[in-house]
């Protein structure tokens, strides 16, 4: 929740709510991106950017990326990030 | 144990703490007082642990854990009224699932769901907004929780659930600042700290400046760092240089993330939609003078604490912590977790007693699952 999760923005999907589809090492997700961009989004494409609970706040090289995403990996952070995503999204498609 | 070759480049990692070895004395650092460098975010405590930086570095230097765990700080009785919103009928309560296991004085939100409330774990706010929206029924409460790294999060989504008329969609607020606990800190007469590390992402939101008047009117340094240990030694080296030199800035290892000026679209979304709190409490801490914010009246609609009348919105007192916990004196670097007398028997990650066992970013927990013993003991 505290860290933010490297992504790349793989495409963006409704760009008047401010949305993107973000590639977090395999797993999609809708990621806002109000706090990095201002005006058209469409040469974000293909950045990235550091994703905290599903914003992004930061866009980032990729050396930069990596890192951030070995050290994740080693705190076990990563995992837990993706697994939220994942649960996140399961249960919005459960039935009430 | 952990050993020099588990870094991303040993021979780096080697030189640093050569240069760390070489500064402590100079910094004013010695075994019988060492000096204490507090590092404020959770995220360090975490990785300082992972890493054994603590067993690393020399015995006249000592890492205080500071307040940087949003879940660790939360006062019982702010999860009381989360599980009182719960309890509601009709109401579906969406939360970070970090907060699940955070004791109560009656429960923890997990309690609460095994016992039949709707609780759902979500990854993000929209998340929440979007149950909302499937659901046109329900009341759905996000509880938001975090510092300023989460804050703008939930700003924004308050901002679309405003622009969508979704009125069914509400945050019980408990987002919290990073600076004011240092202030409270550091103007405490116990307090003995020498420097800080300063949390990275956090700063990525808000800048460096907020952080001036650690160097201005404490005379103490601080270094933002990133989270990856080369980046914790660098600032650690940087504090040390600060203290030998008889420095007091403010400094930026992480720079390559950090602006100087923080994220300003990021900072006028948290403009808009929050006002400082007069007070908030925090656990083990007490109430700290303008730590918290609340939704401004011009979103009361979506502010859970009106709608359901609870918390601050019920003018309730502050709840006591449980019998015998010590973390808040753990919080403010007097004892060390194992210190307590509940550390390990009465409170374990499973069984949390206290805040700090519950969040892998807590103090206790990291001592427990790493241990905590220095390097000399341990030889």
């Amino acid at each position: 929740m505290c860290l933010g999760i490297p992504g790349r923005i793989a495409a963006i999907r409704d760009a008047e709510r401010r949305i993107a589809s973000v590639d977090f090492s395999g797993v999609r997700r809708d990621v806002d991106l109000t706090c990095v961009a201002e005006g058209a989004l469409d040469d974000l494409v293909g950045t990235w950017v550091l994703v905290h609970v599903g914003f992004a706040m930061s866009v980032i090289d990729e050396a930069e990326a990596q890192r951030t995403l070995e050290a994740l990996a080693e705190l076990g952070e990563a995992e837990e990030e993706y697994a939220a995503m994942r649960e996140s999204a399961a249960m919005l498609e459960e039935r009430p | 144990m952990k050993y020099i070759d588990e870094f991303r480049d040993p021979a780096l990692a080697k030189n640093l703490f050569r240069r760390i070895e070489s500064l402590v004395g100079p910094a004013g650092g010695t075994k019988e007082k060492p000096l204490q460098i507090m590092e404020i975010c959770g995220g360090h405590t975490h990785a300082i642990f992972r890493y054994g930086l603590d067993k690393l570095v020399p015995a006249a230097l000592e890492f205080v854990h500071g307040p940087g765990c949003p879940v660790c700080v939360l006062p019982m009785s702010r999860v009381d009224d989360c599980i009182e919103i719960a309890e509601r009928e009709n109401v579906i309560f969406c939360t970070f699932g970090d907060a699940m296991r955070v004791p109560g004085t009656r429960k923890s939100l997990m309690q609460a769901k095994a016992e039949g409330c709707d609780i759902r774990m979500v990854y993000s706010p929209l998340d929440a907004l979007e149950l909302a929206r499937r659901n046109p029924d329900r009341d759905v409460v996000f509880f938001g929780l975090g510092f300023e790294t989460t804050m703008p999060a939930t700003a924004v989504t308050i901002r679309k659930a405003a622009a969508d008329g979704q009125t069914n969609f509400s945050v019980f607020c408990n987002h919290i600042l990073v600076p004011p606990p240092l202030r409270a800190l550091l103007s405490d007469p116990q307090m003995r700290l020498d420097g800080f590390v300063g949390p990275g992402h956090v700063s990525m939101i808000i800048g460096t400046e907020p952080y001036r008047f650690i160097a201005e009117e404490f005379g103490k340094p601080l270094v933002v760092a990133g989270f990856e240990p080369l980046d914790l030694l660098q600032a650690i080296v940087m504090v040390l240089q600060q203290l030998a030199e008889g420095r007091a800035e403010i400094e930026n290892q992480y720079a390559r993330v950090v602006p100087a000026n923080g994220n300003p679209h990021a900072m006028a979304a948290i403009e808009a939609v929050y006002e400082p709190r007069s007070s908030f409490d925090w656990r083990g801490l007490g109430e700290i003078d303008r730590s918290g914010v609340k939704i401004r009246p011009d979103y009361a609609a979506y502010d859970a604490e009106v709608k359901f009348c609870v918390g601050y919105g019920a003018g309730k007192a502050a709840g006591r912590e449980p019998e015998g916990c010590r973390c808040g004196d753990v919080v403010k670097g007097l004892i060390k977790p194992p210190a307590c007398p509940k550390f390990g028997g009465e409170c374990v990650p499973e069984r949390p007693l206290g805040a700090l066992m519950v969040s892998s970013e807590g103090a206790c927990a990291a001592y427990y699952q790493y241990g905590g013993t220095r390097r000399e003991e341990a030889a």
